[in-house]
């Protein structure tokens, strides 16, 4: 077996810092008044700051979940935590408008690039609220909304409202609630009926501060046979202390609709990422998660799909990279509520150095449906001898003409496999690269391609850093 | 200078010594072949002098164009010109064939320079239509699934690709049926070169008719026991080693 080496967990790339100057900080510490603070610079209405308020409550109520995850949790310190912080600045519509120590950051992360290139509309969210928010014209006359959830509830209530928290109920989890106390900054999306974007909408998270929270909030409604692609990327520097990142994102695809929505997270080893993902599609709607988790301290995700409509599908992709020092605990829930329902996961996990990642699958298909299908996969590659991963699936099928598939395989990349490719001249990083790459290829091409692109670079430069 | 000098090498394994005090010295444009009963550390030699981590060196020099390549990394060994076709070829299961190789020249070429795929494919496929190998062989992963010899084939390909200085075949011809035998010869006879070397590990004599050796040794316990021209192999085929035992005990 190989031997773990010193392991450089950082990517770089996110790894830089602009001095930045509040208008707004909530200060340390989480309790009412902090809630109140944050609804009253947001000026929201009475509805909000109450549902709020009950989140809080709900959150101090429950429970931390280590009695199935695991025991870090209890090294995150809610009471040093700053729960708001903005400059108090409208998102701009041009870059030109955007702070400079803003704009050069989201610039060195090549965003306004990207967004000239194939981007229908961007959204970056510097530690608590958008910066810069802005769609390309047209899309705004088709009726598609891309606004942040204070401007969506405010705005647009008739459209937000009705589903706002309706996927996922402030109780669903502890941080869930969290979330829906303190919740600042995110996508709220509209499609309108039978619109279909060509080109994706993305969002990028970027914590700049220390011992801060990031909490968005994301609602992205597909109206009757309309389509989206949603991108999300999240990067924050290397901190001392550690940073909780806990979002809430609520897909609702209505009938024949399709949601395509893909995470490339690059968190710094000291995030805590905790979030909570799930959409409800209706007949015959398709929702599918791409997600890929590399870096963080912990993560802990699992999106999932109701399937609440007759021949609704749900797909769930995700690929994730535990370095040393890091656990990826992610997964993926398919609820079959109607007939003819049918959902498939493929989840690849790496694991290297004593990084550790756990597959956490729930698949549920009752009694009285019928000609429902599953299918699960799930990998994982072990790169060094204490590389560690583990499996809890969890699937209830009952029901006739019911299908489940289930394989599970477990690899590990040798050290024979390694001098092998070292006899031919690649590096141990770059050997390793191939190996990891190669893992994950047949998924990756499902990817749209610049994002196969950018996380196949992630991946190397991971790899790199993971050797002597 | 251009030569594989190995002096005085001795390597150990798991606290058990395999190589001592092993002389051998291969210069460019000969082809050496190395004979000896199993077990007799064949297959050690081609692996220190590939920098394999798991081995200890003891004690001596191995002097690549008067470079001393033990203490090495494998790679950088592997760059600077030597070759080993390995006796077990191992399987990467999702890394094709012609992702490896290319990455491999990949390696060899300064920052900033990059293989330009045309060229790259164009070459791959001369080479692999001189060894008989399907062009769908260039997708699948790299040794996942080939039959004995397809491995020993593909081991070649990328001989010929790589083009290095030295070569170490460690039974190539096992597991090769009559034809491929031939093939894979043939592929090897096209390499050599005044500018190339070739050790040439087997147990057949069958091989050393398709590929002539300039000089034939004789490996026993960890070191080169008799050194000779091609009949020596002829002789160690019809008598077995047996004699040669007896001699050293003498
Ligand atoms: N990891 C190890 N631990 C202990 N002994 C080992 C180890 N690896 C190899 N050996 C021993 O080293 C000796 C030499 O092995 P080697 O593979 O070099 O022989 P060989 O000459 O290539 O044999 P063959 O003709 O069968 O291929 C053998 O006795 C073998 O058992
Ligand atoms: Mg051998």
């Amino acid at each position: 077996m190989i031997q773990a080496t010193e392991f450089d967990i950082d990517t770089e790339k996110g790894n830089f810092r602009f001095d930045t100057d509040y208008a707004f900080d909530a200060g340390v510490g989480l309790n009412p008044d902090v809630v109140r603070y944050i609804s009253n610079v947001k000026e929201e209405k009475e509805w909000i700051l109450n549902f709020r308020l009950k989140a809080l409550e709900t959150f101090l109520k429950k429970p931390l979940p280590t009695h199935w995850a695991t025991d870090d949790l209890k090294n995150i310190n809610f009471d040093v935590i700053r729960y708001y912080l903005a400059k108090g600045q409208k998102p701009s519509r041009s870059w030109d408008d955007v702070p400079d120590d803003v704009k050069n950051t989201f610039e060195r992360l090549g965003i306004p690039e990207q967004e000239r290139k194939f981007l229908a509309g961007v959204e970056a969210q510097f530690d608590s609220e958008a910066a810069y928010s802005n769609m390309k014209e047209g899309l705004e006359k088709e009726g598609v909304i891309f606004v942040g959830p204070t401007e969506g509830l405010r705005d647009h209530p008739e459209v937000f409202k009705k589903w706002f928290g309706k996927v996922i109920p402030t109780s669903d989890n502890k941080f869930s609630a969290l979330n829906s106390a303190v919740f600042s900054g995110g996508s709220f999306i509209y499609i309108p009926p039978g619109v279909k974007l060509k080109q994706p909408l993305q969002a990028y998270f970027r914590i700049n501060a220390e011992n801060f929270g990031q909490f968005e909030r994301t609602l992205i409604i597909a109206d009757e046979g309309s389509e989206v692609t949603y991108m999300e990327g999240c990067t924050a520097p290397k901190f001392e202390t550690s940073t909780l990142h806990s979002a809430v994102v609520e897909l609702v695809a209505l009938k024949g609709s399709k949601i395509q929505y893909i995470t490339v997270q690059n968190w710094s080893n000291n995030v805590y990422n905790l979030v909570t993902k799930r959409a409800m599609a209706e007949e015959e709607a398709e929702v599918r998660w791409i997600d890929c988790n590399i870096g963080s301290r912990l993560t802990m995700k699992y999106p999932g799909v109701i399937l609440r409509g007759r021949k609704a599908r749900g797909e769930v992709l995700s690929i994730a990279l535990a370095n040393s020092g890091q656990h990826q605990d992610t997964g993926a829930k398919m609820v079959h509520a109607a007939e003819e329902t049918s959902s498939n996961i493929i989840a690849k996990s790496i694991s290297i150095g004593t990084g550790r990642s756990s597959y956490r699958g729930l698949v549920r298909m009752p009694k009285h449906l019928k000609n429902c299908k599953n299918n699960t996969e799930c990998d994982a590659l072990l790169i060094n001898s204490d590389s560690q991963t583990d499996t809890y699936p969890a699937i209830t099928v009952q029901g006739e003409g019911n299908s489940v598939q289930h394989e599970a395989t477990v690899s590990k990349v040798s050290a024979d496999q390694i001098f092998y490719m070292q006899q031919r001249g690649l590096s141990e990083g770059e050997a390793m690269s191939l190996c990891v790459n190669g893992f994950v290829n047949d998924l990756i091409r499902e990817f749209p391609m610049e994002y196969s692109v950018e996380l196949k670079r992630l991946i190397d430069m991971e790899m790199e850093g993971s050797v002597g | 200078m251009n030569t594989l000098q190995i002096k005085n090498l001795s390597a150990s394994i798991a606290d058990k010594q395999i190589l001592k005090e092993l002389c051998l010295e291969i210069p460019q444009g000969e082809v050496h072949a190395i004979m000896g009963p199993n077990g007799s550390g064949k297959s050690t030699l081609s692996k220190v002098l590939a920098g394999h981590p798991d081995y200890e060196v003891t004690n001596g020099e191995a002097l690549m164009n008067g470079v001393n390549i033990l203490g090495q990394d494998a790679d950088e060994i592997a760059r600077s010109g030597l070759f080993l076709a390995f006796q077990y070829p191992v399987e990467v299961a999702g890394v094709s064939i012609a992702n490896f190789i290319r990455a491999a020249l990949q390696a060899r070429l300064p920052d900033g320079e990059s293989i330009k795929a045309v060229d790259y494919y164009k070459d791959l496929y001369v080479q692999m239509d001189e060894l008989g190998m399907d062009r769908k062989f260039t997708s699948r992963s790299l040794n996942d699934g080939f039959s004995g010899g397809e491995k020993k084939r593909c081991e070649i390909l990328q001989m010929s690709m790589l083009q290095p200085q030295y070569c170490i075949l460690d039974e190539t011809d096992s597991g090769l049926d009559i034809d491929a035998l031939r093939i894979v010869s043939a592929g090897v006879n096209r390499m050599r070169s005044k500018d190339r070397g070739f050790l040439v590990i087997t147990h057949y004599q069958r091989l050393l008719e398709y590929i002539v050796p300039d000089v034939v040794h004789v490996m026993w316990d960890g070191k080169i026991v008799r050194s000779g021209d091609k009949s020596l192999a002829l002789e160690l085929e019809a008598k077995g080693y047996d004699w040669i035992k007896e001699e050293i005990a003498a």
